[in-house]
């Protein structure tokens, strides 16, 4: 049995250990933040963070995970007291039908933590492995960008 | 580092071998400057015929640099020596080429020289392009001059001394360097000469699947054995060929447009963005090269060809596997591993994504000498196609630890391919996490 | 104001599990007046015609909290919050004090489908009239029971007050009295000098929990004992099956079944990977007969030319004809198919128990999905639910019908157990149905002054609704049970919303045209329906195109020349106000390969008015068109939150771009090749415009126009426009793929791809 550390809390998970991770958090931790999307590694919908690095739970079998922390959308915050650049998402109005806003934050989120002065064309660059169907992309870029001022109080 | 103090060691030694009396027969003369040509002068047909050139001599990569203006210079040109940056071959008068009249031009193509005499280190591929003709050069000279100009001041190469005095260069010309045209072989047809034509002038194959001496110059006796690039393993393109299938010209053709080859998949790492211009030049000067490479011995007869398919289908990875086998979850289990990460995609039956993946038992990559490209590919991924369809993989190197890369790694070489297990699969897989990813 | 997630969501305790206790005042035979069948004809207040008791659409409890009933689906466009914003408005009560209950057969009027901008118009009008005359209601009973004259009295958050602190609070006002008043179309409607809450800014109540991870998705939902699901779709629509050996797959682990019905066949498992995994396994184990039935897709323009067609005039201004000895301006503008594309793959759940089907769905109708599941399953409309929670946006018809359809076979081979099926990616971009190809011709002339002195406009296409609409034809699903259905029936919509025709008369003050659309009711050899602006993308690229065709003979400014043409003043003002802020005039020279474009369109010729401009630049080395800039200018009427509308036009811009420059449906005459994002790439960030700007123009009190869909059409003219600008190139077939762009950049004597 696989032991899980997520959002600062341990899980054993009895799903088999080749169970990519999105399906373990979905199902049996009943985390709704990572959302299947394609799982291909195609789209980012299903974004979660380990350790600090945005990573696809789509292709993660939890085998891997022993001893390492993942993070997922729910980890950043509450709808009291949301997280950073999930406040920031919230000031921008950054969603539409918001199924890509999870990933999209945890992707960011990865980007803040390593590069707290993102540039916009680090931002864009950054961005790219995850899509978004409803377009809302130019108010993405925008909560990253307020996000990140907030964070060096630019 | 012993390897590169060698290099050193052997520079300084031609200096000094060459001696100081060099320095004046080492000095070119400077070509005067014009003023920008008008786009008027050229014509169509040649502006068009250069674009294709252009793309045929893959131009674009070295001289754009990442999310930069085409053409106009500073993509970091990583030699074992040092950092070269590709210069601004934009027609801005002032940091591109814009002064440069066609005869100096064609000078830097055929002879290496700056226009003002200076001396161009090989990372510009001098020594194929002079085997370029002049009317070719005449058709790219007409497409560069008709690009939009970009003002860009291109980094200073970060080279050691003496390398950073670039008249030694004319040293290594003195040893390495054959100016001359291509020069075709009465004893091939012309497919065969033209892609000859291109693959050893403009296309500058060897610079990277020849292996190189010492000093950075081709050992042109070894022909395509295979050699490196950008941190990838540029395959044999010899009869040492990794695949376990060969190649068919038609094969080879659609796998240098770009196209997903059922038995080669798709090209990855630095080959992908010369598929990618490959793709906009005319089918026929493709079709030349793959007769041309071809030619160098990467075939199978028909039965050899028929058996590695059959053997793939029997290695194939069945979905069903993954829960089968009831893995314990070791982290150090690499079917584990690749039942969740990698299955969803590479596996026998049922539906996959339209770009099915190459059979892992036939990629060159999991057949290859070394272990190079299979981690680069695990730690990258494949890039989706900007603005265009192709294949899509994420890249594990943020996912797995090396540990975990290596079982999937030897997993992987075992089970597609049977033979023996990579050495320094730990080297490749460290130096792969710090590069940043194609 | 905190906006909390969960406002807006109760009807969704089915999620937390917790039940859910309607408290309004609700007396006793009273019921709703949900279905639009019978009844009385209500005040032309949008959809109270058809549904006209007030409490159909209010409820007010007696702790004062009001929920508001729509029948309009939350897709996040938005539209839970502006009709919010209606309701508290014009009730007089906070936004906290707001509950709203969306889209449910169970509970909600019938709206019918959630779809072609209407929502504002329908819903939103209804709601508004319904909540001010509810108002004046309150104020009414409150001065009862306070002895007062009524127009001492005014409401306030929630609130009758009147002079020396007499109060009543509306909890107080509704005991033991019935809400279930039918409405007499005396709305007194809070003028806009007053609005509190309408136009403004108002957060989306739904964002904030869709930003923490609350359960607020179909996809999200687990109720108790709870399996998940997934179909083995053949390999192409006319596929057979030959035989399936499901007997490993049923030993596999957590399989609980194989339903196998006639050829259909799906797997259930209690984990969703254990699905997965059977599923492949079943994929592997079904063997498929697959005719060629599909055209060759290098053909589809002629196979459009081709099929028997159903011919109208549809617009006839002077004789129709183009003015003899003139130089005729003539083109041809042409989409292939195009996919909808969610993210997030079509997901519903259903539960079969004691003869009646419950079924979540994120359908944009759940009243005719309703009326078509119970055709497909022989059941009464009765012993059927359909209860709308959010899905990924769809944008128009996709899968989330049929998956809701998938939910409901399986549920009934399953009884007792909710069932969630979630399709797999390659199953959302191969079946869903796409937008219908298209092909538009125009012929225009110019007169001495260079104005259009004649417009002849000819287009083709197929139906742009396939929704289910009661026939289980229309139900992917269903072509694979045993007693078959299908194949599935469109048909044409009336204009001036109109299907393929969407936008096919120019809302230009012409003289002398004549518009003639080629309906082609014949088979669908690939499926079809209903997909974001419909006809209008096709048409407002064409007619606008055509304007910048029509100006470039007449030597004349495309603004300008728009303008010449065009008297109504809202239009003249989103064309003023998109060039104005863009800087159309004034602008500078740009470098090579950086151009302008311009478009504007009345959506549907009668709704909301929009106008863009845009910059872009082409890379000279590849052809990739990238859009810098866009300038949006917007009036969809009475901006009830402009932010809101800001929003869904930026989504237009972006979505249309990618629409306009990558996006093809590919096929082989026996599968669609399209099957996931590597074969059907979208826009990534990389392509994202630097900036995206939208300016609405708020017209208070004015009829709402609707906004979702009017920046879909100007997107790929302002586009092509702007090539035109940049390169000298004009591009009038869709998408303007890189390599096109490219070959065309180099001029007919280049030879690029063979
Ligand atoms: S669901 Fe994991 S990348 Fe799409
Ligand atoms: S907001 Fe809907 S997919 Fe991004």
């Amino acid at each position: 049995m696989i032991t899980l550390t997520v959002n600062g809390k341990t899980h054993q998970a009895e799903s088999d250990p080749t169970t990519p991770l999105l399906y373990v958090l979905r199902d049996e931790m009943k985390l709704n933040g990572a959302k299947y999307g394609c799982g291909l590694g195609q789209c980012g919908s299903c974004t979660v963070l380990l350790e600090d690095k945005p990573v696809f739970s789509c292709q993660i079998p939890i085998s891997v995970l022993e001893g390492r922390k993942v993070t997922t959308l729910e980890g950043l915050g509450t709808i009291d007291e949301p997280g950073r650049v999930q406040k920031a998402f919230i000031d921008e109005q950054a969603a539409q039908c918001g199924y890509c806003i999870a990933g999209m934050i945890m992707r960011s989120e990865g980007l803040l933590r390593r590069n707290a002065f993102p540039s916009d064309a680090e931002i864009r660059d950054w961005m790219q492995p995850n899509l978004c169907r409803c377009g809302t992309h130019s108010r993405i870029l925008k909560a990253v960008r307020r996000a990140a001022n907030a964070e060096s109080g630019a | 580092m012993a390897r590169f103090g060698r290099i050193i060691v052997g520079l300084v030694a031609i200096v000094i071998v060459v001696g100081i009396g060099f320095w004046a027969w080492a000095s070119e003369p400077a070509i005067d400057p014009v003023s920008r040509p008008a786009a008027g002068q050229f014509s169509k047909a040649s502006i068009a015929k250069g674009a294709e050139l252009a793309a045929l001599g893959n131009c674009q990569a070295c001289h754009t640099r990442p999310n930069g203006k085409a053409y106009a210079g500073g993509y970091p040109v990583e030699t074992p020596f040092g950092t070269i940056y590709g210069s601004n071959i934009t027609p801005d008068p002032d940091t591109g080429i814009g002064k440069w009249s066609e005869a100096a031009f064609r000078r830097s193509m055929h002879e290496g020289l700056r226009r003002d005499g200076g001396h161009l280190y090989p990372a510009f591929p001098y020594t194929h392009f002079t085997k370029v003709s002049d009317a070719d050069i005449k058709d790219i000279y007409a497409f560069l001059m008709t690009r939009p100009a970009v003002h860009n001041t291109v980094p200073s190469p970060d080279l050691p001394f003496p390398l950073d005095i670039r008249m030694v260069m004319a040293g290594w010309n003195l040893l390495f360097f054959h100016e001359g045209r291509y020069q075709p072989d009465g004893s091939q047809n012309a497919a065969w000469n033209h892609g000859a034509y291109i693959a050893e002038g403009l296309g500058h194959c060897a610079a990277c699947h020849v292996p190189m001496n010492m000093f950075g110059a081709e050992k042109t006796d070894k022909g395509y054995a295979g050699g490196n690039a950008a941190g990838w393993h540029a395959p044999a393109l010899d009869k040492s060929s990794p695949s376990p299938v060969g190649w068919t010209k038609d094969e080879l053709a659609g796998y240098l447009r770009g196209d997903m080859t059922p038995h080669h998949g798709v090209a990855a790492g630095p080959m992908a963005d010369v598929t990618k211009v490959l793709a906009e030049v005319p089918h026929a000067d493709v079709e030349a090269l793959s007769t041309y490479i071809l030619s160098k011995g990467a075939t199978k007869p028909a039965d050899a060809r028929k058996a590695a398919i059959a053997d793939a289908g029997k290695k194939s990875f069945q979905v069903t596997t993954a829960q089968k086998a009831n893995f314990k979850g070791s982290a150090k289990d690499g079917e584990a591993i690749f039942a969740g990460a990698c299955a969803s995609c590479h596996f026998d039956g049922g539906s996959q994504p339209f770009y099915r993946p190459v059979d892992l038992s036939l990629s060159s990559a999991v057949n290859a000498p070394n272990a190079t490209n299979l981690v680069q590919i695990i730690t990258h991924g494949v890039k989706p196609a900007a603005g265009g369809s192709g294949p899509i993989m994420p890249g594990f190197g943020d996912v797995l630890t090396d540990d975990q890369t290596a079982s999937l790694v030897g997993y992987v070489r075992k089970h597609f391919t049977g033979k023996p297990a990579w050495d320094h699969v730990d080297k490749a897989i460290s130096t792969s996490k710090e590069t940043a990813g194609q | 104001m905190t906006i909390r997630g969960d406002r807006g969501f109760s009807r969704r305790s089915f999620l937390k599990g917790s039940g859910l206790v309607v408290s309004f005042a609700l007396l006793p035979g009273v019921a709703f007046a949900q279905d639009k069948t019978d009844g009385p004809k209500g005040p032309p207040f949008g959809d109270m015609k058809s549904t006209p008791y007030l409490d159909s659409w209010i409820g007010i409890d007696e702790s004062g909290k009001v929920t508001i009933f729509s029948g309009k689906a939350e897709l996040g466009q938005g539209i839970m919050t502006a009709l919010m914003q209606c309701a508290a408005e014009q009730l007089a009560v906070t936004p906290d004090q707001v509950r709203m209950e969306m889209a449910s057969t169970a509970s909600t009027p019938d709206e019918g489908y959630t779809a072609g901008s209407n929502s504002m118009a329908g819903s939103g009008t209804a709601i508004l009239n319904a909540a001010a005359q509810m108002r004046t209601i309150l104020i009414g009973w409150a001065a009862d029971d306070l002895g007062v004259d009524k127009t001492t009295l005014h409401a306030e958050n929630g609130v009758v007050k009147g002079d020396g602190g007499k109060s009543r609070a509306y909890g107080d006002i509704v005991k033991g009295r019935s809400l279930h008043v039918e409405a007499d179309g005396t709305s007194d409607l809070i003028p806009p000098d007053r609005y509190k809450v309408m136009g403004k800014n108002h957060p989306r109540l739904d964002i904030p929990a869709k930003l923490t991870g609350a359960p607020i998705y179909v996809q999200d939902m687990r109720p108790d004992g709870m399996l998940h699901a997934r179909v083995v779709r053949p390999p192409s629509y006319t596929s057979t099956l030959q035989s399936v050996d499901t007997a490993a797959v049923s030993k596999m682990p957590g399989v609980v079944k194989v339903v196998h019905e006639g050829d259909y066949l799906a797997v259930v498992a209690k984990g969703e990977y254990q699905a997965i995994v059977a599923l492949r396994a079943l994929q592997e184990a079904a063997k498929w007969q697959t005719p060629k039935a599909l055209p060759k897709e290098s053909t589809i323009y002629d196979m459009l030319k081709s099929m028997k067609t159903d011919d109208s005039v549809i617009d006839k201004r002077g004789d129709g004809t183009l003015p003899e000895g003139r130089p005729v301006v003539s083109a041809t503008y042409r989409r292939p198919y195009m996919m909808h594309g969610a993210i997030g793959p079509s997901c519903a759940v259903a539960e079969f128990t004691n003869g009646k089907l419950t079924v979540w769905t994120h359908s944009q109708g759940v009243f005719p999905l309703r009326k078509t599941l119970a055709d497909m399953l022989s059941m009464p409309l009765d012993a059927i639910d359909c209860i709308q929670v959010e899905g990924s946006g769809c944008y128009g018809h996709n899968g989330a019908d049929d998956v809701a359809a998938d939910a409901a076979i399986i549920a009934r081979a399953m009884p007792d157990k909710p069932i969630r099926v979630q399709w797999m990616r390659e199953d959302e971009h191969g079946w869903e149905p796409y937008g219908s190809p298209m092909i538009a011709e125009a012929k225009g002339t110019l007169d001495d002054d260079g104005r259009i002195s004649g417009w002849n406009y000819e287009l083709w296409s197929m139906t742009f609704s396939t929704r289910p609409g009661g026939s289980a034809n229309n139900l992917m699903p269903a072509w694979y049970l045993p007693k078959k259905f299908g194949p599935p029936k469109g048909g044409q919509i009336p204009l001036p919303g109109g299907g393929g025709d969407r936008n096919a008369i120019p809302t230009y003050d012409l003289a002398n045209t004549h518009v003639l659309y080629h309906y082609i009711d014949g088979p669908m050899p690939i499926r079809i329906s209903a997909l974001r602006s419909l006809g209008g993308y096709l048409n407002t690229f064409a007619v606008e195109s055509f304007m910048d065709e029509m100006a470039l003979a007449a030597k004349t400014d495309p603004v300008a020349f728009r303008l010449k043409h065009v008297k109504d003043p809202r239009a003249r003002d989103v064309i003023e106000m998109a060039a104005g802020k863009f800087g159309w005039k004034k602008a500078e020279k740009l470098p090579p390969y950086r151009g302008r474009g311009f478009a504007y369109v009345r959506y549907e010729t009668v709704k909301a008015y929009c106008a863009l401009a845009v910059e872009i630049e082409v890379d000279p080395v590849s052809g990739q068109i990238r859009v810098r800039r866009a300038v949006a200018a917007i009036d969809s009427g009475n901006a009830v939150n402009p932010n809101g509308i800001q929003n869904q036009i930026e989504g237009c811009i972006i979505q249309a771009t990618s629409w306009s420059l990558h996006e093809r449906v590919a096929f082989t005459e026996t599968e669609i090749m399209s099957r996931d994002w590597s074969s059907y790439p979208i826009l990534r960030f990389d392509g994202v415009p630097d900036s995206v700007e939208v300016h609405v123009i708020d017209r208070p009190g004015a009829p709402f126009l609707g906004t979702g869909e009017a920046g879909m059409g100007p997107t790929p003219a302002a586009i092509a426009n702007a090539l035109y600008d940049a390169t000298g190139l004009r591009m009038r077939d869709l998408p303007f793929h890189a390599e096109a762009v490219r070959t065309a950049m180099l001029g007919p004597d280049a030879k690029t791809k063979a």
